[in-house]
């Protein structure tokens, strides 16, 4: 009898709709299982942490991150600079372990099974999920500069635009360089990570040559057609204080390197430095593709933005820069924070039988420093518009600051500590 | 059957007018939105020299915001971000802000 019940509830339920099945019809039940997390960055330790909070510990959350602490890509560029160290921008998950009971797994992921709903670990063995978040950043284009396309010339000609062992590396390839040497950066077509990261790094750059290498310059080998964040700024920024030590040239895609010579090339044109810092082209962390989700243009990962759902493939969560972008939302760390407790409180919403928020709202603050204590900012808003199924920036809101200035210099420090224990402690 | 087709009915029913109405978290949520820089629950970072919003009253952190918003109060960056936010949103983040320790 209570199994005829059973089979009977489920045909009509069946029958009762897609979205009526999708999200029970338990409303306001408890959130309850369990959440793997791919990735402990910006976005994916915000959402370990979230879910663990606003569950109250009913919801039981594993972290899978393959370094063995946190290490900033925001304030690496200080680092680069000389005027911070690698101590400053690492931040253990200690806090995740032992203050919010998250179980945080040195691994990489190597598979995903979204029918089955598991994922299969570097080291062997697997894992199930009720739900699963992916926050695995970005990925280099290798094959779009042919030249790098190996271990040996990545170890020569660096990115550094993933915080860690290359930002060190950066760095003492700068101290190794002589005065009147050139260091030249080269930035990729528009979408990327952080948009004003390459003009933030080559303004420090050029504040540690004014400083120790006067007679040395700093090349932008922009793939864009001009500056893409906070240009006014920027450039009033290169005209006052590096006036004869950065160059600006737009229109200047690198197409492949010459790692004897430590050459770019270009289209027209070839550009040999004593250090040449490659940005290459990006896309959504591998383990993206690798789960079989859909990408847009083959390289970022199209979502619900009411869940930071994939739209192909139920049950798995996309955050940060691995995300197609929402008009005019940059690819930041603070931007995947936002997402991480975007989806913290949809997947909260959906493993107790509930639809997510219906109105979701983001924001974005983003602060740049142009040498050691001055910053310029930009910032955003961006709500869900039901119209077109995506946030949508609020007009009238957000903008850049007036003018470079060190009161922004310490809130630029003050929102690194705040966010780094927003995600971590 | 024919008894759990009226449930069925209810249920949708139910879904149709949950999804409409607001979350209930909504405050909670675009509370959440602030953290990044005023901390986890308002909690700032102490000596980070960002305004720590846990407990502040409610109206006195109504007011920060539309003087913000109103550009009565000089700001690097509070006044561009108010503008981001409906009156009925504010009052949501003000609300419970006011609520945590």
């Amino acid at each position: 009898m209570m199994l005829m019940k059973r089979r009977d509830f489920l045909k009509v339920s069946a029958a009762a709709g897609a979205m009526a099945s999708l999200y029970g019809c338990a409303g306001g039940g408890k959130a309850s299982g369990h959440v793997v997390v791919v990735g402990g960055g910006y976005g994916g330790a915000t959402v370990a942490k979230y879910l663990r909070m606003w569950s109250e510990g009913d919801v039981q959350v594993t972290l899978i991150e393959r370094n063995p602490t946190f290490i900033s890509c925001p304030i690496s560029n200080l680092v680069i600079g000389g005027t911070k160290t690698m101590e400053d921008i690492t931040v253990s998950y200690d806090g995740l372990k032992s203050k919010w009971g998250v179980r945080v797994v040195q691994d990489d992921v190597v598979a995903v099974d979204a029918a089955k709903k598991t994922i299969s670990l570097k080291a062997g063995g697997s894992m199930s999920y009720d739900r699963l978040v992916l926050s695995p950043g970005v990925d280099f284009m290798w094959d779009e500069i042919p030249g790098l396309n190996s271990a040996d010339a990545q170890s020569k000609i660096l990115h550094a635009w993933k915080a860690g062992p290359q930002t060190v590396a950066l760095r003492k390839q700068l101290e190794s360089m002589k005065d009147g040497g050139t260091y030249a950066i080269s930035i990729p077509k528009a979408p990327y990570r952080c948009p004003p990261g390459p003009y933030e790094r080559a303004s420090l750059v050029a504040n540690y040559f004014k400083q120790s290498k006067p007679k040395s310059k700093v090349i932008i080998l922009d793939a864009n057609e001009d500056v893409t964040s906070k240009k006014g700024l920027f450039t009033k920024a290169w005209a006052d204080l590096y006036k004869g030590i950065i160059e600006y040239r737009n229109n200047s895609e690198v197409k492949d390197v010459e790692v004897g010579t430590n050459t770019a090339v270009l289209e027209f044109d070839k550009f040999k430095a004593d250090v040449l810092n490659i940005i290459p082209p990006h896309r959504a962390g591998d383990i993206a593709a690798k789960s079989g989700i859909k990408l847009i243009n083959n390289r970022w990962v199209d979502v619900n933005w009411l869940s930071m759902e994939s739209t192909s493939t139920p049950g798995i969560h996309v955050l940060g820069d691995a995300v197609f972008p929402a008009p005019t939302m940059p690819k930041s760390g603070h931007m995947a924070n936002q997402h991480g407790k975007l989806a913290a409180a949809a997947i909260l919403n959906m493993l107790s039988g509930q639809a997510p928020n219906p109105e979701p709202v983001v924001m974005n603050t983003c602060y740049s420093f142009v040498d050691a204590k001055n910053v310029i900012h930009v910032a955003s808003v961006h709500q869900y518009d039901a119209a077109t199924k995506t946030v949508q920036p609020v007009k009238g809101a957000g903008g850049v600051s007036v003018a470079r200035n060190e009161l922004e210099g310490k809130a630029a420090m003050g929102w690194a500590r705040n966010i780094w224990a927003d995600m971590l402690t | 059957m024919k008894l759990f087709a009226p449930l069925a009915a209810l249920c949708l029913l139910a879904f149709a007018s949950t999804s409409q109405a607001a979350d209930p978290n909504l405050g909670r949520n675009l509370a959440a939105t602030c953290a990044n820089c005023h901390g986890t629950n308002g909690n700032a970072v102490k000596g980070s020299g960002m305004d720590a919003l846990a407990g502040m009253e409610k109206a006195k952190i109504l007011q920060k915001l539309a003087d913000y918003k109103n550009g009565d109060k000089p700001a690097s960056i509070m006044h561009q971000i108010t503008k981001g936010y409906t009156e009925v949103q504010l009052d949501l983040i003000a609300g419970y802000f006011a609520a945590q320790k």
